[in-house]
């Protein structure tokens, strides 16, 4: 009976071989063409024209874009690291407070998804502008006199906007709860019988998490790393906002292939392509460090 | 001890609340601010409530955007409830493969999602203009010609509110069935047999046996799916043409220079979303204690 | 590119999109009748439209809805931030613009390209009330192609409260002095445009040397920290509110800054600087050109002009508009126009004698200019 019911999964995996499969190729043979390659072939015609109309001439452009590709997986990584620092202690402490405490707080975690990020974003910049909401309280609570006053310096506000400490804080914001909520939904579904018999087994509290919680948590440490760090390495509306344009990341660059003053769609493809390729890269390294860890506690 | 660190956490927790809403009720409070500023304080007023409803613009993009969201999130859950079933009767050597391929647009960043879409339907609709188009165009242009007769011509595609909501879709179906296809598998497979044994037909056993077994997860599918549609940004910008989404209209503010009518959007969306949410959870809090009174609730 | 593609991706996705037919309705009027009249819309029953894309605040919106109201044409009105992006926009495909509005330069290489189409200039009696001065300009020598939307000038905006004296030369642009307090315009050819002026060449030099000193300034500026950020019409609300000190942007924009922040001051620095022309032209593959010589025509009028002038602080090249403005303005707001700000709006011609107008560039010169401008970005 089951196998008869397969049918109906048959439109999706048509769909998805149009909209998800194809759309992969058709960005992999963007990377390996250019405008010119694809021009001079379609001349060409013929299988001679098919061949000669693959090229590595973006991949070979790349280099000039190492600083970039730096900056984004460093950033990426600091805001992520930052996401679990605070995100960790967060989903654990959650998790040891009542059910009815602990629904208010997902709630509360959840619900600032509901304000678009982009005027989340806003809303810092204009906190953290020079001439904005936090240096406008530092003056008039009399920071910045005192400053000057004890380090003789002449200070009129703190530049926080634009920088690339603004870019990590936009990113931290918008992709905390990423971070708690995988985590969390582990731990509050931990086996309560497991930490009570490391407990009698005499380990301390501080034990107890290091050896049973925090391994028995890490899927879900990887997968709110996952979902930090994706999207933080890719973003280009948090740099532009937050950084000024000055801080150009990854997806600044792809989106002025595509839509930007740049425009070469094959180059944005390419690049696409290498970020995704060391992404996935990255997070298969780490499964596979997660697993070892796993499979040693469970020995 | 134990009271001292409970007050720790406590604070602790207060702390990266504070963080995660001083944005927002900023956002909150400038709504009603009388200037057009976001850093000064004008007085109070209910002006941007009102030129925001006299915004053509702006009400444009939020329908859009509400409807391009609703729509997207229905048929997502009829087709994703529908692709579980059949994933669940298939055998795991095919499902697995599809599955991953599933997770894709889940898991891919939203970028590289929406660039592919970008050159796909740029290349479908290249494609449909050149040869569809241009072809009955041709077609009905002789018609007149030598037989003084007419049809309808075909007007040219462009990327609009079609290729965003097929966008949408792309992204939508993957978390349903993401969530639904747990619940098929937690359902006892007796069920449906016994079920048709008492003589139900297939399609009252998916209606009266599987569907009540699986709502949650289709109610969680379908509310994931709306608050993803709702939220994006990164794909419809790369896949509405000239159709402008709210998400959009604040990008191109937000590099301009921004109305505080956004303030009061955001300011209503907030309350809106925060009253669902708070009957839900009294609900569904009733509801669990209702069913923790008898024996066991599953 | 996309033909290969294309051709099989249209097969396969010839039957989902029968599917969803909606995109289908809607048939054109070709326009067999022609008649440029714009009374006779209801007469079909079709429903008329109009896309037309544009910069940000670059319109007085209320003239959309008379001309929504006198004609019965729907206008979809887009924004684009930049030449360069309106650029990618129209390569990339998938927008379907009647009317686009770009600048003098883009102008130029879109014609090169064959691109717009030819004006029917029958269409258009408001074309006769343009100034000469705006005619017959190198980006459309023979007058084909383009009816003139706004013209203006680029300078230094900088908040008088924030510099020590008053700024008069492109120098500031690139000097310590106020280093990080200092906004960079985003796009290649006014950021090298400006640097050129100050090292004194030709703006529309195709001398490579002389564009990498170009680039050699700016690039040497931003990695001393001079530019704070870069943006287009991110300036808005950081001139306005006082956030940063000085930055490079167009007169009319400095105006509707001035409006909100008087401290500002705004100058066409000594070198010499810009004068750009926008101007209204139809894509040769518009399928709305009937409608699309209406809203020309429309916008190009008096009553349009004055109304856009008063609104976006551009200068009309409409030589009556231009005229009976000061004395529109005192009607309208009961008190005179402050003739400085006139002036800014609209540059006397010993202003103007200092200024140049960008030309479009043979394509190695713009791939120069691209390849330094991604270098920059970096």
């Amino acid at each position: 009976m089951r196998n008869k019911l397969s049918w109906l999964a048959a439109p999706y995996v048509l769909w998805m071989a149009l909209v998800v499969i194809v759309p992969i190729f058709l960005v992999i043979f963007y990377a390996f063409t250019t405008a010119n390659s694809v021009e001079l072939a379609e001349m060409e015609g013929g299988l001679r024209g098919l061949f000669s109309m693959f090229t590595l001439e973006n991949f070979a452009r790349m280099g000039t874009y190492t600083v970039i590709f730096t900056r984004s997986f460093q950033l990426a990584l600091v805001a992520t690291v930052i996401c679990f620092l605070i995100g960790y202690p967060l989903a654990y402490v959650m998790s040891r407070e009542g059910p009815g405490f602990q629904r208010t707080a997902m709630v509360l975690l959840m619900l600032p998804m509901w304000v678009n990020f982009l005027l989340r974003t806003y809303a810092w910049m204009s906190i953290l502008e020079n001439n904005g909401i936090l240096n406008n309280f530092f003056e008039a609570i009399g920071l910045f006199s005192l400053i000057n006053a004890v380090f003789g310096t002449d200070i009129q506000y703190f530049h926080m906007i634009r920088t690339q400490g603004a870019v990590v804080l936009g990113m931290v914001y918008n992709y905390l709860p990423f971070m708690v909520l995988p985590i969390y939904s582990v731990i509050v579904k931990l086996d309560h019988s497991l930490l009570e018999a490391a407990r009698d087994l005499g380990a301390s509290t501080a034990g107890v998490f290091r050896k049973v919680i925090f391994p028995l948590s890490l899927p879900g440490v990887l997968s709110g790393v996952t979902m930090v760090f994706v999207p933080s390495v890719s973003t280009f509306a948090i740099s532009r906002m937050m950084g000024g344009n000055n801080q150009m990341l990854l997806g600044n660059l792809i989106e002025n292939q595509f839509l930007g003053g740049a425009y070469n769609p094959h180059l944005g493809s390419a690049i696409a392509l290498v970020m995704m390729i060391i992404v996935v890269a990255c997070m298969w390294i780490m499964n596979r460090f997660g697993e070892g860890e796993e499979r040693a506690v469970m020995l | 001890m134990r009271k001292t660190r409970r007050a720790g956490s406590r604070a602790f927790m207060g702390l990266v609340f504070l963080f995660l809403y001083a944005p927002i009720l900023l956002l909150i409070i400038f709504s009603f601010n009388a200037g057009g500023s976001n850093v000064v304080w004008e007085g109070f007023s209910l002006r941007w409530y009102q030129e925001l409803f006299q915004d053509q613009r702006m009400m444009n993009a939020v329908y859009t955007t509400l409807l391009v969201s609703v729509l997207a999130t229905a048929i997502s859950t009829v087709v994703g409830t529908l692709t579980s079933v059949g994933l669940y009767g298939m055998k795991k050597r095919w499902r697995e493969p599809i599955l991953s391929v599933n997770n894709i647009p889940v898991m891919n960043a939203d970028i590289v999602t929406g660039v592919s879409l970008c050159i796909f339907f740029v290349a479908v609709i290249a494609g449909w203009n050149d040869l569809v188009v241009d072809g009955w165009n041709g077609f009905v242009t002789f018609l007149e010609e030598n037989f003084r007769r007419t049809l309808p011509r075909m007007p040219e595609l462009k990327m609009g509110f079609l290729t965003l909501l097929l966008a949408h879709l792309s992204f939508d179906i993957p978390y349903v069935i993401l969530n639904v296809l747990p619940k098929l598998r937690q359902m006892d497979n007796s069920l449906v047999d016994a079920a048709q044994d008492l003589g139900c037909t297939w399609p009252q056993a998916f209606r009266k046996v599987i569907v009540p077994e699986i709502k949650p997860g289709i109610v969680t599918g379908a509310l994931i799916a709306f608050t993803m549609s709702i939220d994006d940004f990164v794909i419809s910008y790369f896949t509405a043409g000239s159709t402008s989404t709210l998400s959009i209209e604040i990008y191109s503010m937000v590099r301009r220079r921004v109305s505080p009518e956004l303030n009061a959007v955001s300011t209503l969306l907030f309350v809106v979303v925060l009253a669902l949410l708070i009957i839900i959870n009294v609900r569904e809090a009733r509801q669990e204690k209702r069913a923790s009174l008898p024996l066991d609730g599953r | 590119m996309k033909k290969i593609t294309a051709l099989t991706l249209a097969c396969v996705m010839a039957l989902g999109l029968f599917l969803s037919g909606c995109a289908m309705e809607d048939p054109q009027s070709t326009g067999g009748s022609g008649a440029p009249d714009s009374s006779n819309s209801s007469g079909t029953g079709e429903k008329r439209e109009l896309n037309v894309c544009s910069w940000g605040e670059y319109i007085d919106p209320s003239l959309e809805q008379k001309f929504e109201e006198a004609t019965g044409i729907e206008v979809n009105y887009t924004t684009v931030p930049s030449n360069e992006e309106l650029y990618a926009q129209l390569e990339l495909g998938g927008v379907d613009y009647d009317v686009i509005v770009p600048s003098d330069y883009m102008i130029a290489r879109l014609i090169e390209e064959d691109r717009l189409q030819p004006l029917d200039y029958s269409l258009i009696p408001n074309y006769e009330k343009i100034d000469d001065q705006y005619k017959n300009l190198s980006f459309d020598p023979n007058n084909e192609y383009t009816v003139p939307y706004t013209w203006g000038t680029l300078g230094i905006i900088y908040n008088t409260t924030m510099v020590e004296e008053p700024i008069t030369s492109w120098e500031v642009m690139f000097s310590d002095q106020y280093a990080g307090n200092v906004m960079l315009i985003d796009n290649s050819r006014d950021a090298f445009g400006m640097a050129l002026y100050c090292l004194g060449y030709d703006v529309n030099t195709t001398n490579e040397d002389e564009i990498r000193q170009a680039y050699e300034l700016v690039a040497d500026a931003k990695a001393r920290g001079v530019y704070a950020g870069q943006g287009m019409d991110e300036v808005f609300q950081i001139m306005e509110q006082g956030n940063l000190a000085i930055a490079t942007y167009y007169a009319g924009d400095f105006l509707t800054m001035h409006e909100a922040n008087p401290d500002l001051a705004f100058v066409i620095p000594e070198e010499g600087s810009n004068w750009f022309v926008d101007a209204m032209c139809i894509l040769k593959d518009a399928e709305n050109v009937e409608e699309a010589h209406e809203w020309i025509n429309f916008i190009a009028s008096t009553e349009s002009n004055l109304a856009n002038m008063d609104f976006i602080w551009y200068a009309s090249p409409n030589a009556e508009a231009l005229e009976q403005y000061p004395a529109w303005y005192e009607e309208q707001y009961g008190e005179p126009l402050d003739m400085e700000l006139y002036e800014i709006m609209a540059a006397p011609s010993e202003v103007l004698d200092r200024c140049t107008m960008y030309e479009n560039l043979p394509a190695e010169t713009l791939a120069l200019y691209n390849d330094l401008w991604i270098e920059l970005g970096i």
